[in-house]
């Protein structure tokens, strides 16, 4: 395969999480300040934008209506739905030969869809429902992707893509949640915020099931970091990463592999063996901190070994 | 249900439909339906227009959801339009159809003769036949090609030229495009949305298939490999995302299941061209380019290129890829030259041309200039080495200003510019806003030529200029297309 198709796929893959990442904050954010005092609100939209990296508005957070328009339609702002799916489907757009018809086409639909759409449109009908509208969507796209593409080369580029974006976006999330919690007093972040936190990751009906209905941070933690069967716990995206490497470097050669999968084996090994009261004991954040270093590291790794390698190592003796 | 000469013009959905001294498609002189179109207007009489309207936005939706986009170069930074389909089918009976493939046939035999000659013994040059400056003085001829073996002897292996209709209903061709033609995607992408949008209509003619021309041109380019290189690996270079014609090079990489690269994927190292693959570096033998000679290799042409690979033309001349088409096969379609083919076609096969050539105008002559000049009101001016429709004059349809800005182009730069009379291209029946109405058509049928056989799928692009009384037919500047079939 091309480095450069890798690299698209790449990069498609982790647009398109992205894109979902921020169409979630969004639906959290439109659910949660429907039952709250004006005072609770702007903390937490606050607490969401931080997730995403981007700036407030100003200090004026009532309108939810500047707030999305900067989270969705908003192109300048690079965690928008809008400048995210842009960069999706014109990665996709270079590669269109090399993904299905079927996923291109329902990329590119997704992406006319939100281009063609205003704020004030989101807003006269049901805006929760556009939100919720773009996740199906971007899950239709992941299920067309597993049903039609061969799981190649091509396919384990896709899944190192998505599980590195999200344990990147995962990792942030914990943050802006733990830091007040664990630096500050304990009424900042209340029972709402827990939930709201594992409804980021779409994780709270799963959380349930695994501790009942009782929300404790700790357990929060442990689920979202530590859960082995969780699809958007850390601990198995960095197995989904491994594994996918893996699987690459038996196409291409162990000769590149070594590097990038030693370290994706290092992350998984650490998430496997982890103790969460440990690392709560210890340094909650400066993990959560470590594990982004280590996800940009295995970035790096892939890109030496596959994408942008030294020619003079390549040609032929 | 109209039977041939019942009167349709006049009656619903043809209430709108006028007949001028431009030959139609469907319809005789005398009103009567051409035998090949009375399926299709029993059809639409049975149509409602509403029904008509539907299947159309199914066509449009079709085309916007798939992506199958061109991009326009303007002020504003590419923008992509879909390229408006004709719901109606252009209709080629098989006699039609035979001359046209003989015709092309015959004519792209002598071009790749013609090519072969004039970059190694200039035989044609030494008898005379073509005035030597009229090739040198040519901005597409490439000294660099002098002397170049080029595999079976096949320049341009990949054609697609432009055929008019005249009142009389004789085929003429217009322009030989030998460098980088494109269309066929949309040849290929009309057949397959009519074959959804119109089903009934297209199960009852017999229409044969062009679904094969990727495998044609595969085949095509696998022949073209070094001999020395009995796997070849194939690739198609293009200019990237931003080129208009970027659908149709994922559409035929997909179509071939070939490699789709950007200059940026090729390296070359000891006159060997390798792409950049996750596996390491991968050799590559054969190189469909769909970019133009000038930006291929900034070492040999021009500098300032980035689409290309440096050290490419090395490669090419060491014979360690071949690329198709050839370098330097401008020379043989530029619009001064392309007067000269029916002279050209007697000189290597001995035989009259079988499709006429259009009347031209060089200005490079003085009293062709001087004739020129005074009729510019008549006559539509081309620059020599343009395409797409760019830098012209359609004298009828011009302005004063324009045509006495067109004057002190020629004069500065005569060579540049050939004239031809304003030509009453055919007219086919088209749905536009509701309604059926005739709109000037012309057609690109695309010619596989692999040193020994040429392959014509049967079929082409016909391309419609879709606003009425309007004869410019490039997608560049509103044109639009329909699904075109030969019957068998």
């Amino acid at each position: 395969m091309l480095s450069r198709v890798a690299d698209n796929l790449f990069w498609m893959s982790r647009y398109l999480e992205r894109t979902e990442h921020t169409a979630r904050l969004i639906g959290v954010g439109l659910t949660q300040i429907l039952d709250q005092t004006p005072q609770a609100i702007a903390p937490r939209w606050r607490r969401l934008l931080a997730a995403l990296h981007v700036e407030p508005p100003g200090d004026n957070l009532d309108d939810p209506q500047i707030i999305t328009r900067l989270l969705t339609t908003d192109a300048t702002n690079p965690a928008s739905i809008m400048a995210c799916m842009t960069l999706a489907r014109e990665n996709a757009r270079q590669v269109r030969e090399q993904i299905s018809s079927e996923m291109w086409e329902h990329i590119n639909q997704l992406y006319l869809n939100v281009r063609s759409t205003s704020i004030e449109q989101i807003w006269q009908d049901e805006p929760v429902e556009f939100y919720q509208m773009i996740k199906e969507r971007l899950h239709l796209i992941q299920g067309i992707t597993d049903a039609t593409m061969n799981h190649g080369e091509g396919w384990h580029f896709i899944q190192v893509g998505r599980y590195l974006e999200r344990i990147w976006a995962t990792t942030l999330l914990l943050e802006v949640f733990f830091r007040p919690y664990l630096t500050c007093n304990e009424g900042v972040i209340d029972a709402i915020d827990w939930v709201a936190l594992l409804k980021c990751c779409t994780a709270f009906e799963a959380y349930c099931k695994v501790y009942t209905a009782d929300v404790q941070p700790a357990r929060v933690a442990e689920f979202l970091l530590l859960n082995a069967e969780s699809p958007r716990s850390i601990r198995f995206a960095a197995d989904q990463v491994q594994t996918s490497l893996d699987q690459i470097g038996q196409f291409a050669g162990t000769r590149h592999a070594a590097h990038a999968e030693r370290l994706a084996g290092r992350l998984r090994a650490q998430l496997d063996y982890g103790q969460v009261d440990e690392i709560i004991s210890q340094d909650l954040l400066l993990f959560l901190s470590q594990i982004r270093q280590q996800c940009s590291a295995i970035h790096d790794a892939i890109y030496q070994a596959y994408i942008s390698y030294p020619i003079n190592q390549a040609l032929p003796q | 249900m109209p039977e041939a000469t019942d009167p349709v013009i006049g009656q619903p959905p043809f209430e709108n439909y006028t007949l001028t001294n431009a030959y139609d498609e469907m319809f005789a002189p005398d009103g009567s339906i051409r035998p090949a179109y009375i399926e299709l207007a029993r059809r639409l009489c049975s149509l409602s227009p509403d029904e008509l309207q539907q299947r159309q936005r199914y066509a449009d939706l079709t085309f916007l959801n798939q992506g199958i986009t061109f991009t326009v170069y303007s002020n504003e930074a590419g923008v992509e339009r879909i390229f408006p389909y004709d719901l109606l089918p252009r209709i080629l009976t098989t006699t039609e159809w035979q001359q046209i493939e003989s015709g092309l046939h015959q004519r792209i035999v002598a071009l790749n003769e013609f090519l072969r000659d004039l970059y190694h013994n200039e035989y044609i040059l030494r008898d005379g036949i073509i005035p030597r400056h009229l090739v040198y003085s040519c901005r597409h001829y490439r000294r660099e090609m002098r002397g170049l073996t080029v595999p079976r002897g096949a320049y341009t292996a990949i054609v697609g030229t432009d055929l008019v209709r005249l009142p009389d209903g004789q085929f003429v061709v217009l322009e030989d495009n030998l460098r980088v033609p494109s269309g066929v995607s949309y040849m290929l992408t009309n057949r397959t949305v009519m074959k959804r949008a119109l089903p009934l209509l297209f199960s009852a003619y017999g229409v044969r298939p062009i679904d094969h021309y990727g495998q044609v041109l595969l085949a095509t380019l696998r022949a073209l490999a070094p001999a020395h290189r009995p796997e070849p690996t194939i690739v198609l270079l293009t200019p990237g995302v931003f080129n208009s014609a970027y659908f149709e090079h994922t559409f035929l990489a997909r179509q071939m299941g070939i490699e789709l690269v950007e200059g940026r994927d090729l390296l070359a190292h000891n006159n060997i061209i390798y792409m950049r693959t996750t596996k390491g570096l991968q050799r590559v033998d054969v190189i469909y380019r769909r970019i133009d000679d000038d930006f291929l290799d900034p070492m040999t042409f021009r500098p300032d290129s980035v689409l290309g690979v440096p050290g490419l033309f090395n490669a090419y001349r060491a014979g360690n890829v071949v690329l198709a088409n050839a370098i330097g096969t401008g020379v043989a379609d530029d619009k001064a030259i392309y007067s000269y083919v029916p002279a050209i076609i007697r000189y290597y096969l001995g035989e009259d041309s079988i499709l006429p050539n259009v009347p031209t105008y060089l200005c490079d002559r003085p009293d062709e200039r001087a004739y020129v000049l005074e009729h510019l009101d008549e006559l539509v001016v081309k620059a020599v080495g343009e395409s797409g429709g760019y830098d012209m004059l359609i004298g009828p349809h011009s302005t004063r200003e324009e045509q006495a800005q067109f004057a002190e182009r020629i004069r500065a730069n005569p060579r540049n510019y050939i004239a031809q009379p304003t030509l009453q291209l055919s007219r086919a029946p088209c749905f536009v806003n509701g309604v059926i109405e005739p709109r000037h058509v012309d057609l690109r049928p695309f010619v596989l030529f692999d040193g020994e056989r040429t392959t014509i799928v049967p079929g082409g692009l016909t391309r419609v200029a879709l606003r009425r009384g309007s004869l410019v037919v490039n997608s560049s500047q509103g044109g639009g297309s329909k699904d075109t079939w030969v019957l068998y």
